[in-house]
């Protein structure tokens, strides 16, 4: 039996989902729009719950995204002790859908982490794929995010 | 007219809370041979069951020698028994069947005989949520309480005052894991679990079961059943995401809306008919959220309104009277337990008794704000 740490869990894909996988692949996010009603929406799936058409496309985001809401975890799961205290978060993403996530590359303190503050995706590799993360948008020197 | 269905038999396992010795399967059979001598029954009065998928309604059938006309295995989340409930009175008036089993076995803390989760990382939740570093329900079903503390002002002091007002409950209730009183600030100063929620806040973990027996009026009248029944008067159903990231509005449920605005209109009453109330609480926001989506607050005045004393005991709504999910047990699928002390309540028998309950309410949760399950109960005919 290995000692090592276990490594974070890796999702595998489905033929649904592959484009969404090789879309992080690529290092692009990507969600599906309706043709019909062009909505997006996420998670993958192959009819639009907005209007029920099957006529859907792959697009690929701008990657930006706001905090919608989150936990910082004090009991981390398997893969996630080396951490710290870990920030899980649902995002909404500039199209208007949202996904789970982490918040790196920045400090996870209540204080840091603002409800509806300015993301961007980043990737990380895991396993055979690269799962979307997203990290806070440096704001510009002397401005105001309200 | 529809017939009038009741509940004749409600039971929970001889103990709850830490039960190694108890497997899940014996904690559903217990339950079930409780309930079954709380009403005055034997298992050839039994023609139909329901339980969720692990043991499932067959293996419970087949264990107690009942031989089914109608079985119902449906299991979205710890409310499934008050879907349960729902289905069976559908199916009794339909003339399914005329005597149901419900049973709840839950080995939660010991983990005996119990299923492991299904998830795969092929599985929607496997890829979408399980990389992020989800640990169970407290870190899924607590990831909404920020966005509702941001658009309504939800306080963190009042979020504990969920946990404070339960265990004044639990105090009264010796069968209660939990019954020393604590203070806001107690809460507060618990472990942190997963910001902003701490352990206080959370639920427990236990083993125990609980079983009920539903049936139409005429025929517990007929059988000569031992305990005033508990009428069904209404009862509604619903769901939303399987997922919590893709709940539509992280600051309201959808389902507990439109499973309580069904159960309320099938029984035709109002909030003001309401003596009791029982509120599914894992943790402690989830009672705020059932108030205001049942309509017995306005929106962003539920953690007023506990922290106020309105839900504790001398209350103009008494709430989770036997110290809830937080206080009382939790075994993973609580639901069983809120019909448990609504049941208990409208017979006059509960440990923490509210005087002159009449007719009573219970919200069941499923998953994480997954699904929902509203009963409308009174202790009189419709």
């Amino acid at each position: 039996m290995s000692t090592d740490q276990p490594a974070k869990p890796a999702p595998r894909s489905t033929p649904e989902t592959q484009p969404f996988w090789d879309g992080t692949a690529a290092g692009e996010l990507r969600v599906q729009r309706c043709r019909a009603c062009s909505r997006h929406y996420f998670y993958p799936r192959p009819i639009c719950p907005h209007c029920g058409a099957a006529d859907v496309e792959w697009v690929t985001t701008t990657g930006r995204a706001t905090l919608y809401s989150y936990v910082i975890n004090h009991r981390p799961a398997p893969g996630f002790a080396g951490d710290g205290p870990y920030a899980i978060a649902v995002v909404e993403l500039e199209e208007g859908v949202r996904m789970m996530t982490n918040i790196v590359n920045t400090e996870i303190t209540p204080e840091n982490l603002r409800l509806d503050m300015p993301l961007r995706v980043v990737f990380e590799p895991r396993g055979d794929v690269r799962v979307p993360l997203f990290e806070p948008v440096p704001e510009p020197a002397g401005g105001n995010a309200r | 007219m529809s017939a009038d269905i009741v509940i004749v038999g409600a039971a929970e396992t001889d103990e709850v809370g830490r039960l190694p010795n108890h497997s899940v399967f014996q904690l559903h059979l217990e339950s079930a041979r409780n309930a079954l001598a709380d009403a005055g029954l034997t298992k050839d009065d039994i023609d139909g069951v329901a339980t969720v998928g692990t043991p499932g309604p067959v293996q419970v059938a087949h264990a107690l020698g009942v031989t089914p006309a109608w079985l119902d295995g449906t299991s979205v989340g710890g409310t499934s028994f008050l879907f349960h409930v729902r289905h069976a009175v559908a199916a009794i008036r339909a003339g399914m069947c005329h005597t149901v089993l419900i049973t709840h076995g839950e080995s939660g803390r010991s983990r005996i005989g119990a299923a492991r989760p299904p998830f795969g990382p092929d599985s929607i939740i496997g890829q979408f949520e399980m990389p992020y570093g989800i640990m169970g329900p407290a870190t899924m079903f607590t990831l909404t309480a920020l966005r509702y503390m941001k658009e309504t002002g939800l306080t963190h002091e009042q979020l504990a005052s969920v946990a404070v007002a339960q265990r004044r409950w639990s105090s009264r209730t010796p069968r209660a894991a939990m019954r020393d009183l604590v203070t806001v600030e107690d809460v507060l100063a618990s472990r942190l679990v997963a910001y902003p929620f701490h352990l206080l806040e959370c639920c427990l973990v236990t083993d125990g079961g609980g079983a009920l027996i539903v049936t139409s009026r005429e025929r517990a009248e007929a059988l000569g059943t031992r305990r005033p029944p508990v009428y069904v008067l209404g009862s509604g159903e619903s769901a939303e995401s399987p997922i919590i990231s893709q709940m539509e509005d992280f600051t309201t449920s959808r389902s507990f809306r439109l499973s309580s605005q069904a159960a309320f209109a099938e029984a035709k009453i109002t909030h003001d008919d309401v003596d009791h109330l029982m509120i599914y609480d894992a943790f402690a926001h989830v009672p705020i959220y059932g108030l205001e989506d049942m309509g017995f607050v306005g929106r962003g005045e539920a953690g007023a309104f506990i922290e106020e004393g309105h839900t504790s005991p001398g209350g103009r709504l008494p709430m989770n009277t036997n110290g809830g999910g937080l206080s009382y047990t939790h075994t993973g699928m609580y639901g069983m337990f809120a019909m448990q002390e609504s049941i208990r309540q409208l017979r006059g028998e509960a440990a923490a008794q509210v005087p002159g309950v009449e007719l009573g309410v219970v919200l069941g949760n499923g998953g994480m704000f997954m699904s929902a399950a509203t009963l409308v109960l009174a202790n009189r005919r419709p």
